[in-house]
């Protein structure tokens, strides 16, 4: 019997486009102020949280790096984090957001040393998943014992993070990562995705230094691509 | 209820983050498997844009850098659908394009191929998809440039595209070619996708139709991105 290619056996879907890496030259693009030009009246993603943003104002910094352990100097990062109540600005986060509350912004490093660096709101604890919104899946699952109660289980609220996405010349398809807070300790201790990572030491990678500069809390997370410690990637 | 979850990525269609024939990949691509996760609010949401977001210009690369006359090369309309592995449309999401100019060289000052800077050309735009998931640029098509990797690889010509969809799981970055280009395989970039047919699909298609006659011709390019589960709100008892 000759093996059967699932993609062949799905005629009904398309597949998805593939990923091309983003190449040296991303920021034209994303960000053409630091390609060294002026073209549009608003470049996107400076301002994550706005000005009437609840909650803490912190700054997050760092440096990705690479397998040989220099910076790289060219990498875009994309942050999408929910805000001081745990709420997305997205139509089916389940409540408003302050107005003015994006909680999406996009980076890039210093082309001289690595350094990149962005002003924020500190996120609250976010719902992770609740009764599957899906007609079948949910309606098995709800029909078998061994399901019952799992929804709760399910519901154990996420420690307060953000979301990466990494991109850069030579990343072919972007990184997933997320940053969660040294000063978490106990939400950090029951999130569900921290919890999901096998070799415990491996978590701290995801986990930011609190200091303190000129009164202000100031995160640092470096983000290694490869060698020792590194960051935990993830498929999402 | 939460909302409905992403498919899962078939990564088999996706370049491995491990590609030595593109060398810049070596020492920036993890070797730890990544650690796989079922769709939270964390990745099943994603940013909103609107219209107060960018201008009714970003879309027209010809116009939108102009100083003094138009850029140099071939008129070129890009068009198409973005659209979901379940065929719908994915309306009202941001499309960012980059690209060099019709002589290889991009508006960038890390770029120092010795193809002259075009005045009137910036090489980025962007738009936001319609109801129907449908967008356009207008471009001058790119030409192909060296880079360093081997001692002479030529990157065919292409235009680099960033798209959101709704939700930060469907998050693409890709680059579109053109049709019959002859630098297609010999790309070390184009090779990373295991997929001849994946390939093809980031091939725009000539279309004829859709030129504008005695000014510019047109390709096609349809994106799509990661599908999702139907819901219970949809009321469809057939949901997956
Ligand atoms: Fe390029």
């Amino acid at each position: 019997m000759t093996p059967v290619d699932a993609r062949a056996n799905r005629p009904q879907y398309l597949p998805e486009s593939a990923s091309q890496t983003a190449g040296p030259y991303v920021h034209i693009g994303l960000a053409p102020g630091a390609a060294g030009f002026q073209i549009f009246d608003r470049e996107l993603g400076w301002d994550i949280a706005g000005p009437n943003a609840a909650g803490e104002r912190i700054r997050v910094e760092g440096l990705v790096i690479d397998g040989t352990g220099s910076p790289v100097k060219d990498v875009l990062i994309e942050i999408w984090q929910a805000n001081a109540a745990g709420l997305y600005a997205h139509p089916e986060a389940g409540g408003a957001v302050e107005d003015g509350f994006r909680g999406w912004g996009r980076v890039i490093t210093d082309f001289e040393t690595g350094e990149w660096g962005f002003d924020t709101v500190k996120p609250g604890p976010v719902r992770a998943r609740g009764r599957m919104a899906s007609g079948v899946a949910q309606r098995v699952r709800d029909s078998h014992p061994d399901w019952q109660g799992r929804a709760a289980e399910d519901n154990v609220p996420m420690a307060p993070h953000l979301n990466l996405w990494i991109v850069a010349r030579g990343i072919n398809i972007g990184l997933n990562t997320r940053m969660y807070f040294d000063d978490e300790a106990a939400a950090n201790a029951t999130d569900p995705v921290l919890n999901l990572i096998e070799w415990e030491r491996r978590r701290a990678t995801l986990i930011a230094r609190r200091t303190v500069r000129d009164g202000k809390p100031v995160y640092r997370f470096d983000i290694r691509l490869q060698g020792e410690d590194e960051t935990v990637f993830f498929d999402v | 209820m939460t909302p409905a979850e992403y498919y899962q990525r078939d990564r088999r269609i996706h370049p491995p983050a491990l590609t030595p024939d593109y060398k810049t990949s070596v020492a920036r691509s993890p070797r730890f498997s990544l650690i796989s996760l079922q769709g939270s609010m964390s990745e099943i949401t994603g940013p909103t844009f609107g219209h107060g977001d960018i201008s009714p210009i970003d879309n027209d690369l010809i116009k939108n850098y102009v100083h003094g006359g138009d850029p140099i090369g071939e008129r070129i309309i890009v068009h198409g659908r973005v659209l979901d592995e379940n065929a719908r449309p994915v309306p009202n999401t941001l499309v960012e394009v980059w690209q060099a100019n019709a002589g290889g060289r991009y508006r960038h000052k890390k770029d120092s191929y010795l193809a002259p800077i075009d005045p009137n050309f910036g090489g980025c735009g962007r738009t936001i998809t319609d109801a129907d998931g449908y967008y356009f640029f207008r471009t001058i098509k790119p030409g192909a440039y060296p880079w360093r990797n081997w001692v002479n690889n030529w990157r065919p010509a292409h235009i680099h595209v960033s798209v959101f969809g709704h939700a930060f799981c469907q998050r693409l970055i890709t680059q579109l070619y053109f049709e019959g280009d002859p630098l297609i395989p010999l790309c070390p970039i184009v090779q990373t996708v295991p997929d001849a047919q994946a390939i093809d699909r980031l091939t725009a298609k000539l279309d004829m139709n859709a030129g504008v006659p005695l000014d510019s011709i047109a390709y096609r390019f349809d994106i799509v991105l990661r599908g999702r589960r139907s819901t219970m709100f949809e009321n469809r008892l057939e949901g997956n």
